[in-house]
């Protein structure tokens, strides 16, 4: 399998704090990985560096065949290359409807003058459709999104992240706040998607992460810590020590 | 012939006029006035020069008297012996006499022969001119420095040889410093030798006086001169050329022109008016009027009628270029001989150096006291803004209600002192109230929506200001400082600062320091640390962050109205007061960052800089300043989209 | 802030025509021709003479400042950018025309008397003669550059369109390129207005400073046409002008783009991370609205018939976020609605017709309390009722439409009313 993302001797610091500190990783096409660290790891900042959020203070992040620098590329640019981002709180757009939520995600040009242009065809109506069948909201097409629940609004922003149709798909902690039943959807979402995509999943909840059944990456103090299967990484002592041996 | 009529008169008196009899007609100082008799009688200011300067050379004892006296218009003249008496009138009809040398009491006179000489104000200034040694001498020191005071004023040549006589006499060291200042000055005008003149400037190098720069200019004044070719002569101050710097093309010509090196040029409305005379049949030397539309057409029509003679020849545009090619044009020395001129201009040179490195030291006091004043202003902005996340668009209405404040207390208590002591807590007070009720009312329920805290503050501040206008009227209302703050501190003749400035600077550090001291070694200061950090989570360590957003409210108002006091002494109190004040509090903010003193505190000495540099480069315009300041600030956020110090880190991405 | 255009409620299903999916638009536009033929119908150039010129007048830059208005509500009610500057785009949209209306009358004038000269003037003699009695007024002879194209209407006319256009392209370029948001940027476009209007009060403006541009009501070459009937021309040019302005705004907030710049307003980097340059779409709204606030202007100060630096003020520029608010932004007719409320209220008000109020011990004179009710009354319409007039609409046709909006939504507490605060 060919490398998707390469990040390589990456830092940043906040005011003197290291929050990530020359961090490597790399991640192949439709690959499921799952990152887990204990708070202040660095997990959501190595989002914020590889989605343009934040910018290191050294190292190289490179994308694709070409191996092009994200580094100098906004955040919407390195979303149209095709990286998907789920934050941790549940952030859809909820003054608009279910429908108009997805319809914004949808793959399609992103220019203002090709947006005022767009009529959405009945094809991208059925797509649609069939995203809201796949998260589950189909009777709720066109409720406003601010009314729905709590899990309702992460499986939208799933449903957003996979009508964006993205290579690389970062999601921070999309389990958090749900019921038992409502996990065990999201799950299948996931491995749905990784049949056809790089998926990066940040979890804190072991059980989660076994259920995905992936390579795992343990992040400690802004760096890697270990590397492996779920079993090779739970066994090794230096993540039992600052994970989960207390 | 007059002579011999005086003589006349002179032997005449006594027996025409009795009481006169005991007049010394003989006195050298009555014989000096007679000698001049017709002149001071005839008291006009263009010929009364030589009377005045007679009696001040004569050295006589009496002269002093006899110029007081004339000064004051206590001197007669007895139309029948032509003597000079000093006379007081009595009553209407009668005079009491006193003679002119002795001042001897002749008695009382009816004044049907005697005429007073009413010296005008001009010739009463010469006089005072002529004064001045004798009161330079005068045992009363308040006399002597009256008269240095004239001299400095109106100095004339002759003072010089007085000076310099007073020079090595006893004073004050005061005195004598100002007596040999002076020499120097008036040697450097109107001495006889070069080489004295020379020696007088040098000595004044690098001297900051502006009486030092008013004696040296007229020295190194020029006159713009043309020939053909450049002379050589040591009087040529420098080689001009023509349209660059302090000679338009245009006024070159006009130096050829005069000096008859070239034919004069023709303005358009003259050529119009030559034109229009010479009209016949609808036509101006055989071209129709109609076609005379452009000014190509017009100058042929000129120069056609030039050839007829009906016109004076004049330059073309091509000539005069020639022209202008053709001759040298340079400046020559004629305010003094070219060597003393030469010394002045260095001397000029390097004062000037000096008044520059002043000028910018004085500039950065403008700066600094502009900035301090920008400070006080923001550091209540900064407060609401950086700690409690909300913009007060009514701070500026709050600066007004300070200085409102301190206007209605000086109308209760008159003494200026007390009533500022008194203003100062009282303006915290009234405008902490109010910033505690509008947080109360209005910004309580509009936390974290800016944009509408903006809006409604907005809606509370055209209120405040209209109903300040309503209560107040629209005319701006003093705030008087007390006169211990009055004038200013004088450094030279161009740095000074006055003492407004230097109170209100003084002010801005006690509030940086007590806001300091405030935020960092108090519990009121943890607390509000604790709420800005995390509301959260200082809400479940039992701060009640509903009561901090109150007191901070109240603080950053509260400033605002010692500012609006400051702010009211130095400028005029009136209900835009606030508004004129607002863009730049907010600049500073911007400019300096959010969230942090520090910050606030370069901002505003930033912007106060900026706006005094830019005010030094373009002084006539201050509208101007604050357009290119604000299209800085502009600028410069793209730099620092966060201000010079910025909240860094996740708590800035929040 | 709640969209209740049917369209946008209806985003996946089968577009239809325009108007016919927008009932509010064609209500709008109904009631917009039937004010225009009532107002003409009534006038005194061409009707029963009922309503007087000079209130004709009035109601024509009302027309003109619900234009600006419109703007104002797309770009901070659709967009969140509450800029504080379109009042300036305004005033440039009138100075740009003031220009060319000042120069083409001088230019008859100046002709006029210099006909009678015995000899015809030149082209220069004529210039002269205009700037002199332009510029007299500040002391200067010449014109200025930016009078180079004064003589031709046709490209003051699109002056009226590129000044402010490339202003707000400039300065929008700028501001956004560097991320200033929220607060920040309405202080920064304060700033400009600012700048702007202190430039503009200097003599050397090139605008003859506080004095302005006037005479703007006569129009050039058409002397003998009575004010009554070119105050009717203006009318009907600012109806058709708000017109083609409300349907241009409501094609631009339906649809996806409507839909995308709603999601820039509630969640800006959550667009960005959706791909859309955030930053285009804010200046694609802030350039076009200023291009509409120019428009507006330039309909606006030949009906004035004065314009002046006071005009450009930052202040008028919040009074007109202010009327955006009171009719309720986030819907265009509520941006209409506020601004000819409360721009022919405040006239009522302070040109003295209101009656006073005695209230014994003092009597309120509204020319000098009707500030303070404006502010006051905007305190609270900001604080209970930020839906605003329109606001009203929704209890009366909008029953069926569960009105959520600020109480808590769904499990988390605060979850709609923490997004705000990124506004």
């Amino acid at each position: 399998m060919s490398t998707l993302l390469e990040v390589s001797g990456v830092s940043v610091s906040f005011d003197g704090f290291r929050a990530i500190n020359n961090l490597t990783f790399q991640i192949a096409e439709r690959e499921m990985r799952a990152v887990i660290g204990p708070n202040g790891a660095g997990k959501t900042t190595f989002m914020d560096i590889v989605t343009g959020k934040t910018r290191p203070d050294a190292g190289q992040v490179l994308w694709g065949e070409k191996s092009q620098s994200l580094l100098r590329m906004s955040e919407s640019r390195i979303a149209q290359a095709g990286i998907g981002r789920k934050f941790q709180r549940p952030t859809v757009f909820e003054d608009q409807t279910v429908a108009e939520n997805l319809m914004l995600a949808l793959k399609k040009k992103r220019g203002p003058l090709a947006v005022l242009r767009f009529r959405a065809s009945a094809e991208d109506r059925e797509r649609v459709e069939q995203l809201a069948g796949e998260i589950g909201l189909n009777a709720a097409l066109h409720r406003k999104s601010g009314e729905l629940s709590h899990g309702q609004k992460q499986w939208l922003e799933i449903g957003m992240l996979l009508a964006q149709e993205p290579r690389l798909l970062l999601v921070d902690e999309p389990a958090a706040g749900m019921t038992a039943a409502e996990r065990e959807h999201t799950t299948a979402l996931l491995v749905e998607a990784a049949k056809t995509r790089a998926v990066v999943v940040i979890e804190h909840d072991m059980e989660f992460v076994r259920r995905l059944n992936c390579k795992v990456t343990v992040l400690h103090e802004g760096s890697v810590l270990a590397e492996g299967s779920i079993d090779h990484v739970t066994s090794d002592e230096k993540v039992i020590e600052v994970y989960l041996g207390r | 012939m007059t002579r011999i009529l005086l003589t006349l008169a002179c032997l005449l008196g006594p027996l025409l006029s009795a009481p006169a009899a005991a007049q010394q007609a003989d006195a050298p100082i009555q014989v000096l006035l007679q000698e001049h008799g017709e002149i001071i009688a005839e008291s006009s200011r263009r010929s009364i020069g030589p009377a005045i300067d007679a009696l001040a050379d004569s050295g006589m004892p009496e002269a002093q008297a006899v110029l007081e006296r004339w000064q004051a218009k206590e001197m007669w003249i007895d139309a029948a012996s032509g003597l000079f008496v000093f006379a007081e009138e009595v009553d209407r009809d009668t005079l009491r006499i006193f003679d002119v040398a002795t001042g001897e009491d002749l008695g009382e006179v009816p004044d049907d022969t005697y005429d007073q000489l009413k010296p005008n104000s001009g010739i009463r200034g010469m006089i005072a001119a002529a004064l001045v040694r004798f009161q330079l001498i005068d045992p009363d020191p308040t006399v002597r420095a009256t008269a240095l005071d004239a001299i400095e004023r109106d100095p004339e040549a002759s003072h010089l040889s007085v000076l310099r006589a007073v020079k090595g006499s006893d004073g004050t060291p005061d005195f004598l410093t100002r007596v040999e200042r002076l020499e120097r000055l008036l040697t450097i005008r109107f001495a006889e030798e070069d080489a004295e003149r020379i020696a007088a400037i040098e000595s004044f190098a690098g001297d900051l006086g502006v009486d030092v720069r008013a004696a040296l200019n007229p020295l190194v004044a020029t006159r713009l001169e043309a020939a053909k070719t450049m002379p050589d002569g040591p009087d040529i101050a420098g080689r001009l050329y023509p349209d660059r710097e302090g000679l338009s093309a245009g006024d070159a010509y006009v130096l050829l022109v005069d000096a008859g090196l070239a034919p004069p040029r023709i303005s358009g409305e003259a050529q119009r008016q030559a034109l229009e005379s010479n009209i016949q049949n609808g036509a101006v030397a055989g071209i129709e009027v109609a076609t005379l539309s452009t000014q190509t057409a017009r100058d042929l029509a000129y120069r056609a009628l030039a050839e007829t003679g009906a016109v004076d020849p004049v330059a073309t545009e091509g000539e005069v270029n020639a022209a202008l090619a053709d001759h040298v044009f340079f400046a020559r020395y004629i305010g003094a001989p070219p060597a003393v001129a030469q010394a002045a201009a260095l001397a000029l040179g390097d004062i000037g150096n000096k008044v520059a490195f002043n000028r910018s030291l004085d500039l950065a006091l403008d700066g600094i006291s502009l900035a301090s004043i920008y400070f006080l202003a923001a550091i209540g902005l900064a407060i609401t803004f950086g700690v409690m996340g909300v913009i007060n668009m009514a701070h500026g209405e709050f600066i007004m209600m300070g200085a409102y404040t301190g206007f209605v207390v000086q109308q209760v208590v008159p003494d200026y002192t007390l009533s500022i002591i008194l203003a100062i807590p009282l303006a915290f007070a009234v405008t902490f109230a109010a910033g505690v009720a509008m947080e109360r009312l209005v910004i309580r329920w509009l936390y974290h929506r800016p944009l509408e805290t903006l809006l409604a503050t907005f809606g509370v501040s055209i209120a405040l200001q209209q109903l300040a206008k309503n209560i107040f009227g629209t005319q701006a209302r003093p705030l008087t400082a007390p006169g211990w703050l009055d004038g200013s501190l004088v450094v030279n003749d161009i740095v000074s600062i006055s003492y407004i400035r230097i109170a209100i600077f003084v002010l801005a550090i006690l509030f940086l320091a007590m806001f300091l001291l405030v935020m960092n070694r108090t519990r009121l200061g943890l607390e509000v640390r604790a709420v800005t950090q995390n509301p959260r989570m200082a809400a479940s360590m039992g701060i009640n962050p509903d009561r901090i957003n109150m007191l901070t409210f109240g603080f950053g108002s509260g400033i605002a109205g010692i500012a609006g006091v400051a702010i009211g002494l130095y400028a005029k109190v009136t209900s835009e007061m606030g508004a004129d004040y607002i863009v730049q509090s907010f600049m500073t903010v911007v400019v300096g960052g959010v969230g942090n003193i520090w910050g606030t505190l370069l901002g505003a000495t930033m912007v106060g800089f900026l706006q005094k540099g830019i005010e030094w480069l373009n002084p006539s315009n201050t509208l101007a300043a604050q357009t290119y300041m604000i299209l800085f600030i502009i600028f410069f956020i793209q730099f620092r989209p966060r201000g010079i110090i910025p909240l860094k880190g996740r708590a800035a991405e929040v | 802030m709640a969209e209740t255009t049917l369209s946008t409620q209806r985003a996946g299903r089968k577009p239809r025509f325009l108007l016919a999916d927008n009932a509010s638009v064609l209500i709008f536009m109904g009631l917009l021709a039937l004010f225009t033929l009532g107002v003409t119908v009534l006038s005194e150039g061409f009707g029963i003479g009922v309503i007087s010129t000079s209130f004709v007048k009035t109601l024509g830059k009302t027309l003109c400042l619900c234009l600006v208005a419109l703007a104002m509500d797309l770009v901070w009610g659709y967009c969140g950018i509450l800029s504080l500057g379109h009042m300036a785009f305004f005033g440039l949209g009138g100075y740009a025309i003031g220009m060319w209306l000042m120069y083409a009358r001088t230019e008859i004038i100046v002709t006029e008397s210099l006909a009678a000269a015995a000899l015809p003037p030149t082209p220069q003699e004529i210039s002269d003669g205009i700037a002199a009695q332009i510029f007299g007024v500040v002391g200067a002879s010449e014109f200025p550059p930016i009078w180079a194209f004064a003589h031709s209407l046709p490209l003051q006319l699109a002056a009226v369109v590129l000044v402010p256009g490339l202003l707000a392209l400039v300065f929008g370029w700028l501001a956004f390129r560097s991320r200033v948001t929220g607060v920040y940027l309405s202080i920064l476009t304060q700033a400009m207005t600012l700048a702007l209007s202190l430039y503009l009060f200097q003599n050397d403006s090139g605008l003859r400073g506080n004095n302005g541009l006037s005479g703007l009501q006569n129009l050039p070459g058409l002397g003998d046409v009575p004010q009554s009937t070119v105050s009717l021309w203006f009318f009907w040019a600012s109806a058709l002008a708000l017109g083609l302005g409300y349907l241009l705004c409501v094609r631009v907030v339906s649809g996806k783009f409507g839909s995308v710049i709603r999601a820039i307003r509630d969640d800006e980097s959550r667009a960005r991370f959706l791909g859309y340059p955030v930053e285009g779409y804010k200046l694609f709204i802030f350039t076009l609205t200023a291009i509409l606030a120019g428009i507006a202007g330039a309909l606006y100060y030949p009906q004035a018939g004065i314009i002046n630096p006071a005009e450009i003020a930052p202040i008028a520029s919040i009074y007109l976020a202010v009327w955006v608010a009171i009719g309720g932004r986030g819907r265009l007719y509520g941006a209409v609605i506020g601004a000819a409320f409360v721009s022919l209220l405040s006239t009522w008000f302070t040109g003295g017709q209101a009656p006073d109020v005695s209230l014994g011990f003092y009597t309120i004179q509204w020319v000098d309390w009707w500030t303070v009710l404006l502010g006051l009354s905007f305190v609270a319409v900001t604080l209970f009722a930020p839906k605003g007039i329109g606001g009203l609409f929704d209890l009366i046709a909008d029953r069926r439409h569960q009105d959520r909006h600020g109480a808590d939504l769904g499990p988390e507490p605060g979850a709609l009313r923490e997004k705000e605060s990124q506004v």
